[in-house]
């Protein structure tokens, strides 16, 4: 059967492919966009780590098929930065070392900003709840967690903490 | 494996009823694209039904409301009228899986995945909901209780679609309410999962109940004797032990990895009259 031919806009540009209806769209993403951001851990939905938005919405990759995306407008890891400048959360992610061995991480991103999107303010258990799709198996979350809400208060101008001890 | 995505409920039944081979429905694909992963089925065809305008909607028609069977939990927490009238409802629908899942997986799928341990399913049983069932020969209302006959296992014929859910009018003074035990706070399937969804009149005696049980039996059950125990009382210490006694009664569960077969039907009870205090609040505050 003929490949599919789809029309969608990642990260603010058009962007066509061909798939076959098997390929998800972390396979296209991945494999025929080189949009290698995006990663792949579980391939069944438990994860988060392929997480990405379809129309604003916060969706797991690799429960999506490329072919469903005729027409969508998808957000990834890639367009999170502004050239050299990185998202608040990205930034904060380093401050806070809310990563080890970075497999999650984009995942944890591209979920956090969703949430910051709806909830510039969430409380703690919001964040945790939010991300509790979004598994790590290095960080014990904690760390995630600060760095989410350390990112939401900068992000609504207030003057953050200094992270960890003065000095 | 060829993909379809009609616009029209006509062309979706049509490709279904003509398919040679195995065709599968798809609406979030949150189970169907796990199952083709692991090879526990390998459709033909999948027919996408999210661009059949009934299937995405959730319309107020005089008090009840139809909700397409492809609506994602997402979207049934964010239409405020039908959270606040229906809180046990979308509590229920919201319990399945992550934020990402909740992005995707809709009711329609919930029910037709053919799982016991459905969350959604003992809270629409216990609403009262009736599924909108389209397919060759026209359209039937079934009562959401007989769409899932055993586990994978549907009374749909060939052809046939889950369109939409309807929510009858909901009496003044009713409160529904939905639990399930999981052995952590998140991301589980049910051990037990209970529905209720009960009335009350200018006195708070309870007029009318029903009661839903997920996970126990082959299939979710709608459990008169439970119903029974809270109806013509004030839902007091008495009703309430009936009302366990009724729904454990009821129980036939299997022994799995996620709880003994003795362990089920305890907790089935203790859910239960969970439940039925947070629907007798929501009732009286209704």
């Amino acid at each position: 059967m003929a490949k599919h031919h789809i029309e969608t806009t990642i990260n603010g540009d058009p962007v066509e492919f061909l798939c076959e209806t098997e390929d998800t769209l972390l396979d296209v993403l991945r494999d025929g966009l080189g949009l290698t951001g995006t990663k792949e851990g579980c391939a069944t939905g438990d994860c988060g780590a392929c997480s990405v938005t379809v129309n604003g919405r916060l969706v797991c990759s690799c429960l999506v098929l490329a072919v469903e995306s005729r027409g969508a407008r998808i957000e990834t890891i890639e367009g999170m930065a502004r050239g050299e400048e990185l998202h608040p959360l990205q930034r904060k992610f380093l401050e806070h070392a809310a990563l080890q061995c970075g497999i999650c991480t984009p995942g944890f991103l591209v979920a956090a900003k969703s949430l910051l999107e709806r909830k510039p303010n969430p409380t703690e258990t919001e964040v945790r709840y939010w991300l509790a799709g979004n598994l790590c198996r290095c960080t014990g979350y904690d760390k995630i967690v600060r760095a989410v809400l350390d990112a939401a208060a900068e992000m609504r101008g207030i003057q953050p903490k200094t992270a960890g001890a003065s000095h | 494996m060829r993909y379809e995505a009609p616009h029209t409920l006509d062309q979706a039944v049509a490709l279904l009823a003509g398919a040679q081979g195995e065709a599968r429905v798809l609406a979030g694909g949150t189970d169907l694209l796990v199952q083709m992963k692991t090879e526990i089925i390998a459709p033909d065809l999948l027919v996408d039904i999210k661009h059949i305008a009934e299937l995405r909607e959730i319309k107020e028609e005089s008090g009840a409301f139809r909700i397409g069977a492809a609506v994602t939990g997402a979207e049934l927490k964010e239409n405020a009228k039908l959270k606040s009238m229906w809180p046990g409802l979308v509590e229920a629908a919201n319990l399945i899986g992550s934020t990402q899942i909740q992005g995707r997986a809709s009711m329609g799928g919930n029910l037709c995945n053919g799982s016991p341990a459905a969350d959604s399913v003992p809270a629409l049983i216990a609403a009262g909901a009736k599924a909108s069932v389209v397919g060759p020969g026209g359209r039937r209302e079934v009562p959401v209780e007989d769409v899932m006959i055993g586990p994978r296992r549907l009374s749909l014929a060939k052809g046939e679609i889950v369109a939409s859910f309807l929510l009858p009018a909901k009496p003044a003074r009713t409160g529904d309410a939905y639990l399930r035990f999981i052995p952590r706070t998140e991301m589980d399937i049910a051990v037990v999962g209970c529905g209720i969804c009960l009335t009350l009149d200018g006195s708070g005696t309870c007029t009318s109940a029903r009661v839903a049980l997920g996970a126990v039996a082959p299939r979710p059950l709608l459990v008169a004797p439970a119903a029974a125990a809270l109806v013509g009382s004030k839902i007091d210490e008495a009703a309430l032990a009936k009302l366990e006694k009724a729904a454990r009664a009821a129980c036939q569960p299997i022994d799995d990895k996620r709880g003994t077969r003795e362990y089920r039907i305890e907790v089935a009870g203790v859910i239960a009259r969970r439940a039925a205090l947070i629907a007798l609040e929501r009732a009286r505050q209704a």
